[in-house]
């Protein structure tokens, strides 16, 4: 489904992806962690191109991305992507920050828009704020609509950049709730979390980023019980360590 | 001493006063034909001078220094004794059939306020965040579509300050359009001047009459304000 071969980009001098080979199968549930500015926004950011890549090839979904013929406005329209700082529009409701984009992309009726919408609120457990503005909701909430929002447009893929780490510690479950609950219904995602609980529990694989560079690609279990890489072993006692 | 006697029902009744009203009337229509167009044709420039495309940005650019550095009554003349020459004939021809003074000043003062429109909305599109946009073209929004649905309705509502600065500009500038021969406000007023002399009066009524014009468009654009911008701002 998605398959990086010889990746590389740099921001300036900056080498921030340095010979990614990576291919993540139909169905699949990846998490990336790593150290902070170890080029793991990047890496997902370069799947929907928000970020172009410099060298090597990226195939995802069958579209070679660096063919400038490639539709990039259709493939996005297939990749739902979720922020760190949910980036829900906050001039509109709940229900159309929903429904936009099946409106106008998917050319659908207002109202299949909307009952499809409520159905998702439903699964992420927000039916009574379908009137709400974002500014009116918790993080946890507005989390749980931005996943809503990027599942109405039936994506073949979900990528989420470190959802739940603005969140406040008591809403990080809520959220992650509905990502295990997409996992399990058979979505391809890829999830640049710290949420090592999430990584074991629902990923089929885990994958290490530092220095733009992919130090090590396993097994959750395998890479929580016996991480290879010495900076995967430091980085796993700081994030798994009570004190953070 | 001169003494002067005031007069004032040479513009609360009679001829005058209509004269004056129908100055006002044509103010109105001058003034709100021009605020919208000007409104939309400001947005166009805002998007274009952001645009990625090298040209086009460049346009902009030009047209935004060019309108906004002369004069507006050279402007005002330049489209009228002009626009025979550069306005393609459908333009012309309309212009003849409806009110060709008329339409000058809508020229004018269109592009003429635009520019300054544009240059507001721009800086409320660079207010809002760019993962805005990012969220936008991550749906598979293009640019355009981006622009229209989620980053100008934002934009917008924060320009409305500036925004009802300019539309009161707008209709105070409008009093230039006497200059061709537009017969608004102050034409009228100038008129019922040079038939009665009492020149004091009938400016005194037209300032008055623009001062509640304006107040009547920060009211309105105010209130627009607060119902569209509330759900916004509520927490
Ligand atoms: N637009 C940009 N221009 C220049 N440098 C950038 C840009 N975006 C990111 N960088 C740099 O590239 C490096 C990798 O950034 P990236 O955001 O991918 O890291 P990350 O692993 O996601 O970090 P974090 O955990 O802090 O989110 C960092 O050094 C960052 O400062
Ligand atoms: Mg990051």
């Amino acid at each position: 489904m998605i398959t990086f071969k010889g990746v590389h980009k740099w921001f300036k001098d900056l080498h921030v992806l340095n010979d990614i080979n990576l291919h993540v199968n139909q169905g699949e549930v990846l998490v990336v962690c790593g150290p902070s500015g170890s080029g793991k926004s990047t890496l997902i950011r370069t799947i929907n191109k928000l970020e172009p890549i410099n060298q090597g090839t990226l195939i995802v979904d069958g579209l070679d991305l660096s063919d400038s013929k490639a539709d990039i406005n259709k493939l996005r329209a297939e990749i739902g992507f979720v922020f760190q700082q949910f980036n829900l529009y906050p001039h509109l409701s709940v229900m159309r920050n929903i429904t936009l984009a099946p409106i106008k992309i998917r050319k659908m009726s207002k109202n299949g828009a909307e009952s499809q919408a409520m159905m998702l609120l439903e699964r992420v457990g927000l039916i009574e704020k379908r009137d709400a503005y974002p500014t009116q909701l918790s993080g946890g909430q507005q989390q749980r609509v931005a996943i809503a929002r990027a599942l109405a447009m039936k994506p073949r893929i979900m990528l989420f950049d470190e959802p739940t780490s603005a969140l406040d510690p008591e809403m990080i479950g809520e959220v992650l709730l509905v990502m295990k609950d997409l996992a399990q219904s058979g979505m391809t995602m890829i999830v640049v979390t710290h949420e090592m609980g999430f990584a074991s529990e629902v990923s089929d694989r885990v994958v290490f980023m530092d220095e733009g560079q992919i130090l090590e690609e396993a097994a959750p279990d395998e890479f929580f019980k016996n991480p290879k890489h010495e900076r995967a072993q430091q980085f796993l006692k700081e994030v798994l360590s009570p004190m953070h | 001493m001169l003494k002067y006697q005031f007069d004032w029902s040479v513009v609360t009744s009679g001829k005058y006063f209509e004269w004056l009203l129908s100055g006002l009337s044509t103010t109105i229509q001058l003034s709100l034909v021009s605020v919208v167009l000007s409104f939309l044709l400001g947005l166009l420039i805002a998007v274009m001078r952001m645009s990625s495309i090298k040209p086009v940005r460049w346009f902009a650019h030009g047209y935004l220094e060019f309108f906004r550095n002369t004069p507006l009554l050279v402007q005002i003349f330049f489209w009228y004794f002009g626009s025979y020459k550069i306005l393609p004939t459908v333009i012309n021809d309309w212009l003849n059939r409806t009110n060709f003074e008329f339409g000058a000043a809508v020229i004018a003062l269109t592009i003429y306020t635009s520019a300054f429109i544009a240059e507001d909305i721009r800086s409320g599109v660079r207010s809002i965040p760019k993962e805005q946009l990012e969220a936008a073209r991550s749906s598979g929004f293009s640019y355009i579509r981006s622009m229209q649905y989620i980053i100008l309705p934002q934009a917008v509502r924060i320009t409305i300050p500036p925004l009802i600065n300019q539309f009161l500009n707008l209709t105070k500038n409008s009093s230039l359009a006497m200059t061709i021969g537009v017969m608004e406000l102050t034409y009228q007023a100038r008129q019922v001047e040079s038939y009665t002399f009492k020149g004091f009066e009938a400016f005194t009524a037209a300032t008055l009459v623009y001062v509640v014009l304006s107040i009547a468009i920060t009211i309105m654009v105010t209130y627009y304000d607060k119902i569209v911008l509330s759900p916004m701002k509520a927490r």
